[in-house]
């Protein structure tokens, strides 16, 4: 319990993922479910972030004549967490594109309405 | 149905045991009793016609219920069925959720402390990038460094993604060109009325504020392998001071410059530039050719081999990826 108060960037980055894993699975609304989707890529990256960082280092770009690995702190994780997104950004829009296709062909945002008509389609 | 018209003992015996079924049996059973006359044969002719008549009445009617049964069957498991599993479903994905917090809590309240150097992320690999990494890339920006030199593949292919999922975007919601040319105009139109007009606030405000962040954006842009920044965060900028005077001036002024035409040739020109260049670098480096990029004098502006160039390549892509989202998110086209 102690560890998860010192943890506390971690613990909140775990509880955002619940959050948005929830929103996710719970809502049937898709605009709803892509807002979750977002917060699980954000809470990743907090955890990514957090984890990168050590107390009382300098930022990841070089000052005259430090030279030394432990003057700096890990580079890798804004590396990665920069990957993730732009990836993020991309599969958003993607998402959201794709729910204005379905809105506009059945004129509702309900998953299970949309899944209903379409099988009613289908024969 | 001729069987019970005949006058055999035999099949009288089987009329009268299935008399109890139908109460029209009885009337013929009752003809039966004399020989049949001319005329009473004419008559169970007809009788046999309305009997028929009446088991088909009796059969649909049969139908009828079950269809009915089966009708009632399915609108229970369209209202409450589909409401248990609902339910069901709600209560399982809560349990999921809470099952899943509760394991990753307990994972993080076994990690070492938050800011602690001895976590195992810092290893030797970070350690590397930082002590090497401005002598064999020229770039102040360890994370410049990193993404776009010793991982320079990967975002290259980042910035792929991006492009390609505006591409596919473009594919969704473009409206057709030859099709209803009346949605078209309605989308069109609808966009245009909905557009400020003439707001002189916000008019006066981006016209003082897209130049500086514009410009911030290209210093961003220009500076990543010197300082914080980098062709991600400065084409973010870019893009976001394009959005703003799209909507201070409209589209009508945005598309003196920024066209579907212009949007592809400076896209194709990055991806392009950044393929071939670290192609080229590749094939040099792999076969310990002279590729005449070095590291250069680690500070200048011109430093650091390919790493501006491909920062400003970079942020070309995501400025106008996002100024083309937005655009297609608005009105369906560039």
């Amino acid at each position: 319990m102690n560890l998860l108060i010192q943890n506390y960037e971690e613990a909140c980055a775990v509880i955002l993922f619940g959050i948005g894993f929830t929103t996710l699975l719970l809502h049937r609304n898709l605009l709803k479910k892509v807002i979750g989707f977002s917060m699980t890529d954000s809470a990743i990256y907090l955890f990514l972030a957090a984890k990168g960082y050590i107390a009382g280092k300098r930022a990841p770009i070089l000052k005259e004549g430090i030279t030394r690995a432990e003057a700096y702190v890990n580079p890798i994780p804004a590396g990665l967490v920069l990957t993730g997104i732009v990836v993020s950004v991309s599969v958003t829009a993607l998402m959201l594109a794709l729910t204005i296709r379905l809105y506009r062909r059945y004129h509702t945002l309900d998953i299970d309405e949309i899944t209903r008509q379409a099988r009613r389609e289908e024969g | 149905m001729t069987e019970r018209t005949d006058n055999r003992p035999g099949g009288r015996r089987k009329r009268a045991f299935t008399a109890a079924e139908n109460p029209l049996d009885d009337r013929i059973l009752e003809e039966l009793q004399d020989p049949p006359a001319r005329a009473g044969r004419e008559r169970t002719e007809e009788e046999a016609a309305r009997m028929e008549a009446a088991e088909l009445k009796r059969l649909e009617e049969i139908a009828r219920h079950e269809r009915g049964l089966l009708d009632q069957a399915h609108s229970w498991s369209h209202t409450h069925g589909e409401r248990i599993a609902r339910t069901v479903y709600a209560a399982l994905a809560a349990v999921i959720c809470l099952a899943v917090i509760a394991v990753l809590l307990t994972t993080v309240s076994n990690l070492p402390p938050f800011g602690h150097g001895e976590n195992p992320i810092h290893n030797e690999v970070s350690a590397r990038y930082i002590e090497e990494g401005p002598a064999e890339t020229g770039a102040l920006n360890f994370v410049a460094g990193m993404i776009l030199d010793y991982r320079a593949f990967d975002t290259l292919g980042e910035s792929h993604v991006l492009f390609i999922a505006c591409c596919a975007v473009l594919i969704l919601l473009r409206l057709p060109e030859t099709g209803d040319l009346r949605e078209r105009m309605m989308a069109e139109a609808n966009d245009r009325v909905w557009e400020p007009k003439h707001d002189i606030i916000l008019q006066r405000g981006a016209g003082f504020l897209v130049p500086v962040i514009l410009l911030f954006g290209v210093y961003v842009l220009l500076n990543g392998h010197l300082g914080p920044g980098g062709g991600f965060s400065g084409g973010a900028a870019i893009g976001a001071g394009l959005i703003l005077y799209l909507n201070a001036y409209g589209f009508a002024a945005a598309e003196r410059f920024l066209t579907i035409r212009s949007f592809r040739i400076a896209t194709a020109c990055a991806l392009g530039f950044y393929a071939l260049s670290k192609a080229w670098s590749f094939f040099c480096g792999a076969n310990g050719l002279e590729s005449g990029i070095g590291p250069g004098t680690a500070g200048a502006l011109f430093s650091a081999g390919l790493i501006p160039f491909l920062n400003v390549a970079v942020g070309l892509v995501v400025a106008f990826v996002l100024y083309a989202f937005y655009t297609l998110f608005r009105k369906g086209d560039l």
